[in-house]
C-alpha cells in the first residue's frame, strides 16, 4: 500500500478539519453477533481530552474499540475516528491512533526497549527514529534503567507502563487504553490515572480510556461516557458529574457536652443551611458505624469551611471528611432517557456508595 | 536528544514519573509496505538467533555450522581425489542427505517465529497497527522461508565454488548448481507453510516442536516402510506414488522428475515427468494449503 501523502487526498483534508472538533464520531452504529446484540445504535461525539468509556463487562466497550480500529465491521451506523471513515480507512486510522489492549501481550523474553522498537517499526517509524522514541516514550511512562532487562521480571505496574509505551510510541494523535488500570494496586492505579492525564495535557493526544469503575475516570477525564447493553446510557462532562454537588462523607466523636456527636453537628449544619443527604443525613447502607457517618451535600468550597467550623465550634473531633466517588452502580440504576439527565436529579440520589 | 529536565515532581511521593518534556514526532511514517519488510527482517533474524539471547543462537548456528561443514568436508574429498571429475554427490541429493538437520531447524525456529506472538498473546498488537493479517502471514512464510533457503543453499554455494576450484566441468557445474538452488528453493517453501502452520496450531512452544518433528519424521519413515515392503513384494508401481505422502518424499519426486536428480527410493523408482507433475501439484497445493490455514487461524486469534 503506498503512503499517501498529507493533505492531498479527502480523507486526509478532512482529518485535519474535523481535528479540532471530533475525535470520535459515531452514528446509530450497531454489532450484532448471531446470539447477542454488542452494540446497538450507538451515536457518540467524543471530542478532544480524555474521555471515559464507561460499562460493564461485556457493555460493548472492547466491540467498539475494534469498529473504531477498522478491524471489525459494523452491522449498520457509522463510525469516523480523526475524521477518518472506519470502513474504508482502517489502515490510515491505525496509522494515527494507539492501542493498549486489557490482557498481557508482552513476550517475557526481551527487554522493553527491543520489544518498543520492534512495535514502533510495525508503526512505520524509520530504525533510527524508532530507537529514540522508544528511549523518550519509555522514560516519559517511568522506566528506566530496568528498560533492558526481560519483561519476564517486571511488575504488573511495569508492564502496563510498557503496555502505555508501545501505544504511544508512535505519536498517534489518539490512544485508546482497554481497562488500562485492571490488576493495579490502588497506588499503581493512581500512578497509572496521573500518566493518563499526561497523555493529553502534556504530550496533547487525545485519550479514550475504559474501565468499569466510574469513580476513577471521573477524577482522570473531561468528559464520561456510559454505556450498558451497547446503548449509551449517559454522556456528559466530568463537571457535570462531580463539580455541581459532591457527596461529603463527616464522621464526628462524641464529647461530654455532647453524647451524641452525629446528631449535634447534624443540628448544627441544618441550623447553617446545609443540606444533608439520605435518611436524615445518615448512612444507612449496610457499612460498618455507617449509623454515625453524616452524607452532606457540598455546593462548593464553602460547605466544606462550614463543616470543619461547625465541628470545630462543638468540640468534636473530626474522624474524617471525604468525598464519596459516584459507583458505576448508581448510573446503571438510572431511569432518565440518555443525553438529558439533570445533574442535579442524580446527585440526590447518591446514597454514598465508595468505590 | 535535546529534551531538557523541566523540574521533576519530586514533592509527589506517588509518582516518579518525571516531566521531560515530550517531543511529539514530524518524521515520516512508512506505512504498510514498510511494516511488513520489517517484522520479515526481524523474523528471518530471529531464526538464526540474531537480535535475541546468546542462548538462542547456540542452535540455529550450530546446525548451520553442521551443513556447511559436510559441504567443506565434501569438497575437501573430491579435491584431495585426484582422479575425481564432479563432487561424489549430486546438488540435489545434499538437502535429502541431511533432512535431520533441516527438520530441526524448522523444529526449533518455527514455534520461535510465530508461537511467541500467539503465546503471549503479542497479535493484537501488530493488527491495531496499519499491517493486516496477509502481511504479517506473508512475512512470516516468507522469513521463514528465507532462513531455511539460506540453511539449505549456502552448503550448495561451498559445493559450487569448491567444485570450480577443483576445475570440474564448468557447465555441469552450475547447471547441476541451478537445479540444486530451485529444488530447495521449493523444499523451503514447502517446509517453511508446513512447519508454520504446525507452530501457529500449537501456542505451547513445546507442543509446536514436537508436531514439526513428528510430522517430518513420522512421514518419512512410514513412507520410507512402506515403499522398502512395496520394493521387497515387488509391487515396485505403488513406490512412486507412496512418495506422495511425506514433504520430504515429495521434495525428492519432484527434482527426480524434473531436476536431474537421482531418486532416493528403493530400486531409484522414482517417479517420470507424468506423476512428477501430480508431485509438483500436490507440493504447490501444500503451500497454499497452508497459507490458508494460516489466514484462517490470524482470522481467529486477531484482536
Amino acid at each position: 500500500m503506498p503512503i499517501q501523502p498529507p493533505g492531498l487526498t479527502t480523507d486526509v483534508a478532512r482529518a485535519t478539519t474535523f481535528e479540532h472538533v471530533t475525535v470520535i464520531a459515531t452514528e446509530s452504529l450497531s454489532k450484532r453477533f448471531p446470539r447477542v446484540t454488542a452494540l446497538d445504535r450507538l451515536s457518540l461525539d467524543i471530542g478532544p481530552g480524555v474521555t471515559g468509556l464507561v460499562g460493564s463487562n461485556g457493555a460493548g466497550k472492547s466491540t467498539l474499540i475494534k469498529i473504531l480500529l477498522g478491524l471489525s465491521p459494523a452491522t449498520e451506523g457509522r463510525a469516523a475516528v480523526l475524521g477518518l471513515d472506519v470502513a474504508t480507512s482502517g489502515a490510515a486510522i491505525r496509522e494515527r491512533v494507539g492501542y493498549m489492549p486489557e490482557h498481557d501481550c508482552l513476550p517475557p523474553d526481551v527487554s522493553a526497549t527491543e520489544f518498543v522498537v520492534h512495535m514502533a517499526r510495525m508503526s512505520g517509524l524509520p530504525p533510527t527514529a524508532a530507537r529514540e522514541r522508544t528511549a523518550d516514550t519509555l522514560r516519559h511512562v517511568g522506566l528506566y534503567e530496568e528498560r533492558y532487562r526481560p519483561i519476564g521480571g517486571y511488575s504488573t505496574g511495569m508492564k502496563q507502563r510498557v503496555k502505555l509505551a508501545q501505544a504511544l510510541v508512535h505519536d498517534p494523535q489518539l490512544v485508546l487504553l482497554d481497562e488500562p488500570t485492571n490488576g493495579l494496586d490502588p497506588v499503581g492505579r493512581d500512578e497509572m490515572l496521573g500518566l493518563i492525564r499526561r497523555v493529553h495535557s502534556d504530550f496533547g493526544i487525545s485519550v479514550l480510556v475504559t474501565s468499569h469503575l466510574l469513580g476513577e475516570l471521573e477524577r482522570t477525564c473531561d468528559h464520561v461516557v456510559v454505556i450498558d447493553g451497547g446503548t449509551l446510557l449517559r454522556s456528559s462532562s466530568t463537571s457535570d458529574f462531580t463539580q455541581t454537588t459532591t457527596t461529603l462523607a463527616v464522621e464526628v466523636t462524641d464529647s461530654d457536652t455532647h453524647p451524641d456527636g452525629t446528631d449535634a453537628l447534624r443540628r448544627a449544619l441544618t441550623g447553617a443551611g446545609v443540606k444533608l443527604i439520605g435518611h436524615d443525613g445518615l448512612d444507612d447502607r449496610g457499612l460498618p458505624g455507617a449509623g454515625h457517618i453524616l452524607l452532606v451535600e457540598a455546593t462548593g468550597e464553602e460547605t466544606y469551611d462550614i463543616v470543619r467550623d461547625s465541628v470545630a465550634g462543638l468540640g468534636l473531633g473530626l474522624v474524617r471528611m471525604e468525598q464519596r466517588r459516584h459507583h458505576i452502580a448508581e448510573v446503571f440504576s438510572s431511569d432518565e432517557t440518555p443525553r438529558t439527565a439533570p445533574a442535579a436529579a442524580d446527585a440526590t440520589r447518591q446514597k454514598g456508595e465508595g468505590s | 536528544m535535546t529534551s531538557t529536565e523541566r523540574g521533576t515532581t519530586a514533592g509527589s511521593e506517588t509518582s516518579r514519573i518525571h516531566n521531560i518534556g515530550y517531543r511529539s514526532y514530524d518524521g515520516p511514517r512508512l506505512g504498510r509496505g514498510y511494516a511488513r519488510r520489517s517484522l520479515y527482517s526481524q523474523s528471518l533474524r530471529g531464526s538464526f538467533g540474531l537480535g535475541r539471547s546468546a542462548k538462542s543462537k547456540v542452535l540455529p548456528m550450530l546446525l548451520f555450522g553442521v551443513m556447511c561443514l559436510v559441504a567443506a568436508i565434501i569438497v575437501a574429498v573430491a579435491i584431495a581425489t585426484p582422479t575425481a571429475t564432479a563432487l561424489p554427490i549430486k546438488y540435489t541429493a545434499f538437502a535429502i542427505y541431511l533432512q535431520a538437520v533441516i527438520g530441526l531447524f524448522l523444529a526449533a525456529q518455527a514455534p520461535q517465529s510465530v508461537s511467541r506472538d500467539l503465546r503471549f498473546k503479542s497479535v493484537p498488537l501488530y493488527f491495531s497497527r496499519p499491517i493486516e493479517r496477509v502481511d504479517y502471514v506473508v512475512a512470516k512464510l516468507a522469513a521463514m522461508a528465507s532462513a531455511l533457503f539460506i540453511l539449505t543453499g549456502a552448503p550448495l554455494v561451498i559445493l559450487y565454488v569448491g567444485a570450480l576450484l577443483g576445475k570440474f566441468d564448468f557447465a555441469d557445474q552450475t547447471k547441476g548448481f541451478g537445479q540444486g538452488l530451485v529444488s530447495v528453493g521449493l523444499l523451503s517453501v514447502l517446509f517453511a507453510g508446513l512447519g508454520l502452520v504446525m507452530a501457529a496450531l500449537t501456542p505451547r512452544r513445546g507442543f509446536g516442536v514436537a508436531a514439526v518433528i513428528a510430522v517430518l519424521s513420522i512421514t518419512y519413515g512410514a513412507v520410507s516402510v512402506v515403499q522398502a515392503i512395496a520394493w521387497q513384494t515387488g509391487s515396485s508401481g505403488a513406490i512412486e506414488w507412496l512418495g506422495l505422502f511425506s514433504p520430504i518424499t515429495l521434495i525428492d519426486g519432484v527434482q527426480t522428475a524434473f531436476l536431474g536428480a537421482g531418486s532416493d527410493f528403493p530400486g531409484g523408482s522414482g517417479p517420470d515427468a507424468g506423476v512428477g507433475m501430480v508431485y509438483l501439484i500436490v507440493v504447490l497445493a501444500l503451500v497454499a494449503g497452508s497459507y490458508a490455514v494460516l489466514m484462517r487461524r490470524y482470522r481467529k486469534v486477531g484482536l
